[in-house]
């Protein structure tokens, strides 16, 4: 029967198989970061178990790192204590570690791809949701709990159930202005936010095809909004030039054999998909959350829904709820919100590529006196790379913020946070409740609609923004 | 893992859709590094005020729904984020049951990892058990014959994949089961070894 290419990645993962679907699965690489982890390594001493695979293991601190100056250290104790713990964890276990001052450090999903730690065919896993981030290089990538991650660290493998195959097709030419991100938010506007569950995603089709690695990620990121714990891009030259000479890539004949494995990793032609859905790229706009979940879109140039037109009364109730929080009033349009703060960055979309549709947006102009904007690069190595293209002097001339790379106000866990009814343009993943910032009024966007809307004080549809 | 045992209890009722486990337990109690002590956190921006008063019309601040060990609620219950620290929160509030048409796939599996059984039910099903619980009526959760006793002798029947079930009853220690396991993982292992050898260079 033709395979999936999830079918082909859990296939050759699978230790064992009972009867009852139950497997036994290996992991080829591990993740780890300072929040998830410190109760997983307490696990292990107390049980006097080992790390199996210290060498397919990376640790980074990312989620409490302070994006201000850093050579003071962590002044939040906890915080310091919690990174501390990792770095003595890595220590202790021989476990690879970027700490606060390596300049590799960075969100834990960017530094995979960037060190081509993240290979096609692979099963990767991390204590973190955005995991999915990885499969936009052909590997079978989700997040686990924390006592998976005791499981991983003590056994190298997971305890799983084979999930559904979910084929998403987007084939067309996306207009000038629209992004991944508008791609992705679209999708999830679609499916709705458990319209993945118990699925992996695989994204098909032209758009998908004529993406870049950076654009495929921000994509394969948000899946888990969409409730699939894992999404695929099937690997192209694109992804292999991507991968080839970074520092944990195969070398030589390695190279060699990696690559020619890697060709095999696609899904067959009449493969079987539990569930497909099809969108046309060239209807895709500009978009805007207006509400708490991420299924809660609007294109940039609608407005604020009406809850009395819906008909189903939990999803009334829900919309009631959201706009009370969001302190918004039915049919205001979108392009009348004004915005308090910007947030360009996170594992969503705070890779070189967002930081240069960026600057192109706001070059030669200045952010809007109401509004304070903040650029956090993904990681180090992205900060270095901005700042050797000038893209730092492009937004700082601007007024934009630039600060140091971590996961900062995608939630909140360092000072980087939303006060309360602040409302925000935010590039990051998640618009949930209290989610930047207790009150805070989260409004997911692309980079460039971001970047205009600091401009602007308020959204505007980037198509006509010049 | 404490052995999941046939209970009694009320249930508590939280009437909201898509509940996310940054509701469940907010980003400012996941600096601990231990696992105790985060029901204080639970649900902690619907229980208390910016200045740390009770919200007295939250279901979980009133008696005796504040000693509730079964939670019903929506759709998608536990979506977003995978910080175990929800699972966490809500067994040390005294939760060990979970009731709701769906769950997120992360939050589900966290919770058989610490003894908590989510329980999946049809949603008119999931009315019913709520107004019984608005009710202050008691409800019996019995996982070996899965059931839950409401009463009346027509219990309701639920769903579980067998090995979770198993987990849960005999409070296994998974990452033992798994360890038992290490010479058929030692063979995997070689056999990637050749198979795929730029992973172990």
């Amino acid at each position: 029967m033709p395979k999936t290419l999830y079918d082909k990645i859990w296939e050759s993962h699978l230790v064992e198989e009972q009867k009852d679907g139950t497997s036994l699965l290996y992991i080829d690489r591990h993740l780890v970061h300072e929040v998830t982890s410190p109760q997983a390594f307490e696990g292990l001493r107390i049980n006097k178990r080992k790390v199996r695979a210290p060498k397919s293991t990376l640790a980074v601190v990312d989620h409490n790192v302070p994006t201000s100056d850093r050579s003071k250290g962590i002044k939040d104790k906890e915080s310091a204590i919690q990174v501390e713990a990792l770095s003595k964890n890595c220590k202790d276990f021989g476990i690879e570690f970027f700490g606060l001052t390596d300049k590799r450090q960075g969100i834990v999903h960017v530094i995979g791809p960037e060190q081509g730690f993240t290979q096609p065919g692979m099963t990767i896993v991390c204590g973190d949701s955005h995991t999915s981030t990885h499969g936009a290089f052909g590997a079978l990538a989700f997040g686990i709990g924390t006592s998976e991650v005791e499981h991983v660290l003590a056994t190298q493998t997971l305890i799983q159930s084979r999930a559904k195959n979910f084929k998403i097709c987007v084939d067309g030419k996306l207009p000038e202005g629209v992004t991944a991100k508008d791609v992705i938010l679209s999708i999830i506007g679609k499916i709705g936010t458990a319209g993945g569950t118990g699925y992996v995603i695989e994204y098909c089709g032209e758009v998908f095809r004529n993406f870049s690695m950076e654009e495929r990620m921000t994509v394969c990121n948000m899946s888990i909004e969409g409730g699939a714990r894992a999404g695929l891009v099937a690997p192209d030259q694109k992804t292999f030039d991507y991968i080839k000479g970074r520092p944990m890539a195969p070398q030589n004949k390695d190279w060699d054999k990696a690559l020619a494995y890697w060709k095999t990793l696609f899904t067959e032609e009449n493969a079987k998909f539990d569930r497909e859905v099809y969108l046309n790229g060239d209807d895709i706009v500009p978009t805007v959350t207006w509400g708490t979940s991420p299924q809660d879109i609007s294109p940039v140039t609608g407005k604020v829904p009406d809850p009395k037109t819906e008909k189903n009364e939990d999803r009334k109730k829900s919309m009631l709820r959201s706009l009370e929080y969001m302190g918004l009033e039915p049919n205001t349009p979108i392009q009348e919100i004004s915005i308090d703060k910007v947030f360009i960055g996170s594992c969503t979309n705070g890779r070189i590529e967002d930081l240069r549709a960026v600057a192109k947006v706001v070059k030669g102009k200045k952010v809007n006196k109401q509004v304070s904007a903040m650029v956090v690069p993904g990681s180090g190595l992205v900060k270095i790379q901005a700042e050797k293209e000038g893209i730092d002097k492009i937004l700082k001339e601007a007024g934009f913020d630039w600060r140091e790379p971590g996961c900062s106000m995608c939630l909140g866990m360092n000072p980087d946070q939303l006060k309360p009814k602040e409302r925000c343009a935010s590039t990051s993943n998640r618009n949930f409740e209290g989610r930047q910032g207790r009150g805070g009024r989260t409004h997911l966007v692309s980079p460039v609609m971001a970047a205009a809307a600091a401009i602007e004080g308020k959204f505007v549809d980037i198509r006509k923004f010049s | 893992m404490k052995k999941f045992e046939r209970f009694k209890a009320l249930a508590a009722h939280v009437s909201i859709m898509n509940v996310d486990t940054d509701m469940i337990i907010p980003k400012q109690f996941l600096k601990t590094i231990k696992r105790t002590g985060l029901g204080a956190g639970l649900f902690y921006e619907l229980r208390f005020d910016e200045k740390g008063n009770e919200i007295k019309d939250f279901i979980l601040n009133q008696a005796p729904f504040n000693k509730a060990k079964i939670l019903i609620s929506g759709k998608n219950f536990g979506c977003g984020s995978s910080r175990e620290h929800a699972p966490w929160a809500l067994l040390d509030f005294g939760i060990k049951c979970v009731i709701a048409p769906s769950f997120a796939d992360i939050f589900y599996n966290n919770c058989f990892k610490n003894g908590i059984l989510p329980i999946v039910l049809d949603e008119k099903l999931v009315k019913e058990l709520s107004e019984l619980a608005d009710k202050k009526r008691e409800i019996e959760i019995d996982l070996e014959d899965q059931k839950i006793h409401k009463g009346d002798n027509q219990p309701i029947d639920f769903d579980i994949d067998p090995f979770k079930k198993e987990c849960l009853i005999k409070g296994y220690d998974d990452i033992a089961l798994t360890l038992n396991k290490n010479q058929k993982i030692s063979i995997f292992e070689d056999k990637k070894k050749t198979l795929t050898p730029w992973l172990y260079t």
